[in-house]
């Protein structure tokens, strides 16, 4: 055995946490007088230094447009840009740099895939499979495409710990299933899905495969080829990297076959008022001049991660989340909804006689940033019969004295209001 | 408690939050109306019974935070006994302080007065005002039902 990686001490030596936060310039912020303890994570990230040194640098040193300038400028941001996507590729391990489309984000990413993929391959009385805890940005791209091609949008529910009914999944798949889109890690819930499992299912049914993976890309090691999945999506602002940019990784066949998504400058080749021959992969989905400082910071983001490492950060948030799962049973009549046995570092709670808005403003006060609502998972919500939940989300900087923080907070809520 | 908080959350607030007046359903409403707020997910029905002019009967049912749920419950115990008119000006009175637009006048507004610490909480005046909202629209369902006839 090796006792290097067993031993608590060593996980200590080997992760630190005060360093970590350190590289983030908003942690040392105050609010209403407190330390910041920011617990929203899931919402978005926060960003570390060097990120917002590589987009002040990219506008201070290289701005210009890409694909096109002969000037010098031009061409280091476009070498800049390309560059990123390759840090992208080699960060999800994808085949090809021609399977890396740059989007606004993961909502863009899925619009693209309902539209485009759904053009093309949807007909009458065709099925789409999403699942009962999807967010409503993998919800509604495939009613709008459903409702434009008769087609159906299939539901697979899940159980009262908020884990998918894998039987129930196997079920609703049919020839008439055109895709299956899952959420990889669930938003409101934490709940990590078998989604090697699913796309291994789908597969043998013929189906591809899109994860959405706006929660799973900044908490677990992902391999595209491993997971075999036939589209990824995320955004980079849940990634530590800035806002108004994502990914969308596709199998290079498919993105071949569909058709492009907008229409504009880059991602064509040749233009007349007759016909217009469309530019290769990756451009062909790139329409109009990209986020050109937001590749580059999310490029910046994930050498980030790397340098610490997905697989330490996932492990040391494990730690985070069951800590704050324990502590937060001593937290009268507090009930947390979402009990899957694989989760990643997300609580939602609730409280009987507590609304969660009532909630979010107290905590506020102690300086700590929750998510209140319903996570735009309404039918999720529906689901568990509630309106809304209390919903904290760690990351890689917050620390066991915040869970502490949290539950102190929490504690005073209940004074107010019992 | 912060200032600020304790401004928000008043003792008749929390009181009103714990056991809210007149939440029950009236059977045979003649106006009826269900808010709804997109941000948080805040359902409230409320029902009034309106003769000749005078809501003589006015309840609501729903889920909320405390703002909302005190809101509601306060709300239907002042206009109780009121004018249509009169409810609808009170509305106006009730929305310009929690906005901050102005102070209010304490003996027209009465109670509802402990809502003047929204005005520091820009994203709970919908939590204030969906009650009022909801009420304003059940009361012109009805007028325009009056004028087609």
């Amino acid at each position: 055995m090796n006792l290097k990686t067993v031993s608590p001490k060593n996980k200590i030596d080997t992760y630190d946490v005060e360093k970590i936060r350190r590289d983030f310039p908003v942690l040392l912020q105050k609010v209403h007088g407190q330390k910041l303890c920011y617990l929203d994570n899931a919402a978005t990230t926060q960003k570390p230094r060097s990120v917002i040194d590589a987009v002040s640098r990219y506008y201070e040193t290289i701005n210009s447009n890409v694909h096109r300038g002969v000037h010098s400028l031009s061409e280091m941001a476009t070498q800049a840009y390309e560059d990123s996507r390759t840090t992208v590729k080699n960060f999800i391990n994808a085949a090809s740099e021609k399977e890396i489309i740059f989007t606004r984000g993961t909502t863009e990413a899925i619009n693209l895939v309902a539209h485009s993929y759904g053009k093309i391959n949807l007909k009458e009385g065709d099925e789409v499979l999403i699942t009962n805890m999807e967010h409503h940005s993998n919800i509604v791209p495939w009613q709008l495409i459903c409702e434009e091609k008769n087609a159906k949008l299939k539901v697979v529910p899940v159980n009262n710990d908020g884990e998918l009914i894998f039987e129930e999944f196997e079920k609703q798949l049919n020839e008439r299933t055109k895709i299956v889109s899952v959420v990889y890690v669930s938003n409101s819930l934490g709940t990590i899905n078998p989604v090697k499992k699913i796309i291994d299912k789908a597969h043998s049914f013929g189906i591809p495969v899109l994860l959405d993976g706006a929660q799973a890309i900044q908490h677990l090691k992902i391999d595209v080829q491993e997971l075999d999945c036939d589209f990824f999506a995320f955004s980079g602002h849940k990634i530590y990297g800035p806002t108004g940019i994502g990914v969308l990784y596709g199998r290079e066949k498919l993105l071949e076959s569909m058709p492009p998504y907008m229409g504009g400058g880059d991602m064509i080749s040749k233009v007349t008022f007759e016909k217009t021959t469309y530019n290769e992969l990756p451009h062909k989905f790139e329409a109009g001049t990209p986020h050109i400082s937001g590749a580059i910071g999310l490029a910046e983001a994930l050498r980030y991660i790397n340098k610490i490492g997905i697989k330490k950060i996932s492990a040391y948030e494990k730690e985070i989340l069951n800590y704050a799962a324990s502590s937060l049973l001593q937290v009268n009549g507090l009930k947390v909804i979402g009990q899957a046995k694989e989760k990643s570092s997300v609580i939602s709670f609730v409280f009987d006689n507590i609304h969660p808005h009532d909630v979010g403003t107290f905590l506020d006060f102690e300086g700590i940033a929750v998510r209140t609502g319903h996570h735009c998972t309404q039918p999720l919500m529906d689901r568990f019969n509630i309106p809304a939940t209390t919903r904290a989300s760690f990351a890689l900087y917050n620390t066991k004295e915040e869970v502490d923080i949290l539950v102190n907070g929490l504690k005073k809520v209940l004074e107010v209001f019992n | 408690m912060n200032d600020e908080l304790r401004e928000l959350y008043q003792q008749v607030i929390l009181d009103h939050n714990k056991s809210p007046r007149n939440f029950r359903v009236i059977e045979h409403a003649n106006h009826h109306s269900e808010g709804y707020n997109p941000l948080c997910g805040d359902r409230i029905d409320v029902f009034i019974d309106v003769e000749e002019g005078i809501v003589k009967d006015i309840s609501f049912q729903g889920s909320g935070c405390a703002i909302s749920k005190a809101s509601a419950s306060l709300m239907s115990s002042t206009v109780k006994g009121k004018t249509v008119d009169e409810a609808e000006k009170l509305f106006e009175k009730f929305h310009s302080l929690i906005t901050g637009k102005a102070d209010g006048d304490p003996e027209e507004l009465g109670k509802l007065a402990v809502f003047a610490g929204v005005r520091d909480f820009p994203a709970r005046v919908k939590c204030a005002s969906l009650a009022w909202h909801t009420m304003i629209n059940a009361l012109k369902k009805e007028k325009d039902v009056v004028t087609t006839e």
